[in-house]
Order: C-alpha cells, then sequence, then structure tokens
C-alpha cells in the first residue's frame, strides 16, 4: 500500500518536471511533437528504473559500508554517463526497432539532471530497494506524462496567435506554469 | 573568436549570449532555488565557483586530454568542484544548504558548466577562458538574482527577509510555488526579447 501511495505521488504530486524542475531541457526541446514526446519519455522512464536499481547498488553496497559518502555525486554520475551508453549500446544489438525509435534520445538522456536528481533523491530520502525502484518508475512516468500533456497543447499552440516575444520558450513556460498550478491540486491526496 | 577583446568576451556574458535567458542553459537550478533571493545568490555563487575552476583546469589541460573521452573528463573535473563546493556549504553555510538540498550537487549536470568547457575553454587560452567562464557566471547570477528578486517581492512582500512592501500588500503565494517558478520566467524570457527586438531595431 506504501509503495502505491509512493508511485502515485511520483507520478503527479511530487512530479518531476513539473514539482522539483528537472529535466526542463528536454521537457522544453522535445516537446515540439507528439510522438517524440512519446519516445523521450519512454526512453527517460527506462533509464531511470535502472539507475534507480543500479545507483541503490552503488550507493548502499560501496558508498555507505566503506563510509565514502563524499564521493557521491562523482560516483553517481560516472555510473550514469557510462549505464546510458551501455543501455544504447543493448538496445542497438537486442531491439533494433526500438533502438530506432529512441535511438537519438538516449545519448541526450546523459545530460538530463532528472536521472541524476533521481539517484541523488533516492540516496536522500533513504529508501529501501524496492521503494527506490517504484520511485524511478513512478517518477519516470510522471516525465511521460508532463512532456506528452507539454507536445499536445504545444501541437495547438502552433496554430494561436502569440504575441512576438513569447513565441516558443516564453508561451511553453507560461503553459507549463498553468501545468504546474493544475497539478498543486493533487498535492494533500495522498500524505506521505 | 581570437578577435574578439578581452572586455567583450566578458560582457557577451551579461547580456548578448546569457546563459539562462539567451541560451536557455541550466534552467532546472535556474526555476528551482529562486523562490528567494538568498537561496539565488548561494546557488548563483556555487554555480561560479565551480564553472571558474572547470575552466581553469579544462584550459589547463585541454592537450592531454584525448578527444574520445573530453566529455567524461570534463564531467569527472566538474564533479570535483561540485563536491567540493558541496562540502564546503555544507560545513560552514548548513541552513542554506539545507534550504537548496539536492540542487547543490546537481551543479554538475548544469549544462552552463559542461556547455562552456565544450564551447569554449577546451579551444581558448587561460585566461581567455577564465575571462568567459567570468563573464558567463556573472550573467547567470543576474538571471537568478532577477528571477529570485521578483518572485520574493512579489510572493512574500521581502527581499533578502527585509519588509520592502507595506502591510496593504497581499502576498502572492503562487508566486513561491512552482507554478510562479514557471509563469514568471516565461514572462521574463518574453520581456527579454522584446528588449532585444528593439534595441536591434534601433542599431539598424
Amino acid at each position: 500500500m506504501e509503495l502505491l501511495a509512493l508511485f502515485i505521488s511520483a507520478i503527479l504530486i511530487n512530479n518531476f518536471v513539473l514539482y522539483y524542475f528537472l529535466g526542463i531541457c528536454p521537457f522544453l526541446g522535445v516537446s515540439k511533437k507528439l510522438d517524440s514526446a512519446i519516445s523521450m519519455g519512454l526512453a527517460v522512464t527506462f533509464v531511470m528504473t535502472i539507475t534507480a536499481v543500479i545507483s541503490w547498488m552503488i550507493n548502499n553496497w560501496i558508498l555507505i559500508p566503506y563510509n565514502i559518502g563524499y564521493l557521491q555525486t562523482v560516483a553517481f554520475i560516472l555510473v550514469i554517463a557510462s549505464l546510458v551508453q551501455l543501455v544504447e549500446m543493448f538496445i542497438r544489438k537486442m531491439s533494433p526497432p526500438l533502438y530506432q525509435a529512441l535511438g537519438i534520445y538516449l545519448p541526450l538522456i546523459t545530460t538530463n539532471c532528472a536521472i541524476m536528481g533521481l539517484a541523488l533523491l533516492a540516496a536522500r530520502k533513504y529508501y529501501t530497494f524496492f521503494e527506490a525502484v517504484v520511485f524511478g518508475t513512478g517518477s519516470g512516468i510522471g516525465f511521460t506524462l508532463a512532456i506528452v500533456l507539454m507536445a499536445g497543447i504545444r501541437e495547438q499552440l502552433d496554430l494561436a496567435d502569440v504575441p512576438e516575444p513569447l513565441k516558443g520558450a516564453g508561451i511553453a513556460l507560461i503553459v507549463a506554469g498553468i501545468m504546474a498550478l493544475a497539478f498543486t491540486g493533487f498535492s494533500g491526496m495522498i500524505k506521505l | 573568436m581570437a578577435t574578439k577583446t578581452l572586455s567583450a568576451e566578458y560582457v557577451k556574458g551579461l547580456w548578448d549570449e546569457n546563459p539562462v535567458f539567451r541560451q536557455l542553459l541550466g534552467l532546472c537550478p535556474t526555476l528551482a532555488v529562486t523562490n528567494a533571493v538568498i537561496n539565488g545568490i548561494a546557488m548563483g555563487l556555487a554555480t561560479t565557483f565551480v564553472l571558474l575552476l572547470s575552466s581553469l583546469v579544462v584550459s589547463l589541460i585541454k592537450k592531454v586530454i584525448p578527444n574520445q573521452v573530453r566529455i567524461a573528463s570534463y564531467i569527472v573535473i566538474i564533479a570535483c568542484f561540485v563536491t567540493v563546493a558541496d562540502l564546503f556549504l555544507q560545513a560552514f553555510f548548513y541552513p542554506i544548504s539545507k534550504a537548496l538540498g539536492p540542487y547543490v550537487p546537481l551543479i554538475v549536470v548544469n549544462c552552463v558548466i559542461l556547455g562552456r568547457q565544450e564551447a569554449f575553454s577546451s579551444k581558448n587560452s587561460v585566461g581567455r577562458s577564465m575571462i568567459d567562464a567570468l563573464g558567463m557566471s556573472t550573467g547567470f547570477v543576474l538571471a537568478l538574482l532577477l528571477l529570485s528578486s521578483v518572485r520574493e517581492i512579489l510572493g512574500a512582500g521581502t527581499f533578502l527577509g527585509i519588509q520592502v512592501l507595506g502591510s496593504w500588500f497581499k502576498p502572492w503565494i503562487i508566486m513561491l510555488l512552482p507554478a510562479g517558478a514557471f509563469i514568471a520566467f516565461g514572462l521574463l524570457l518574453g520581456l527579454a526579447l522584446l528588449i532585444e527586438s528593439k534595441t536591434q531595431k534601433r542599431r539598424a
């Protein structure tokens, strides 16, 4: 039950984009078309789940037992960078259609602060293994939800008459703000 | 690029290539920590520290780094300085470190820093890279200061914790919420573009 609450709160309440402001770059950059937004969301969800597993292992089996917590930042960023490379190679070999769909988005994920943020947040909240996995998947789905909603709105926005200086990123940010406002309506739904 | 004077190298970071308003880089910390001016300044200074020192190191050892592993090398260099900044804040400014939370270690994935290493420090001399890093950091601090001032004044009626608006003022709580960050930044961005297009017309 607690895991379910954590899962829902990661998707709706503590949404990565709209609450933690993580992953803003892809959120603004890849949200112009609906199908690329879906691919990006899937890629992020996939990598986030794996990152949650690996970073939990690194933190609890290496960093904490040897009391070298100060290496956390360095360890996590290296693990994430090599992990994304590995995942990319693995998908290319195992599933060419999936690679076609996710291909160009995977390398972009390395510099996505959402992945690093996930590892850091999970470590700071002292999640157990299963909590970390649920948190990772839920956050990924939350990211997907936000970016897909955003892409849907932006496709409509192309036809709207937006004041010249606000075109592009400006109006996208304001739309994101209104979305964040709507999402704050979910807070209080679950008490953690 | 070599034709630019050193002062032009510095000034470009303030407006023409301002990392936040013109290049839209480093948006995550910009939006996340600007609910109070003091947090904005602390984040700006921490980023300045990391950017300056990583630019120094990268421009010093740029000839030694093999091209294939340059990004990984930059990340390790940046991560080291981020750890230094993080531990320093925890030791001497604990309340601020607590308020900034995971966003201090997240400086490591701030695209402003990696972007400058890749685009500038890896190709230019040490002095020039330092000037460039200084200019970009100043631009970043200014942007954080602007956004956090707007949000703190409208959201709490205070500036650096000091009451600036009278008791008649009802704080706009929304400005302190994530939604306020997005909307305020979107409007400021539009304003920046408006000013830019107006000045360009005058120049032409």
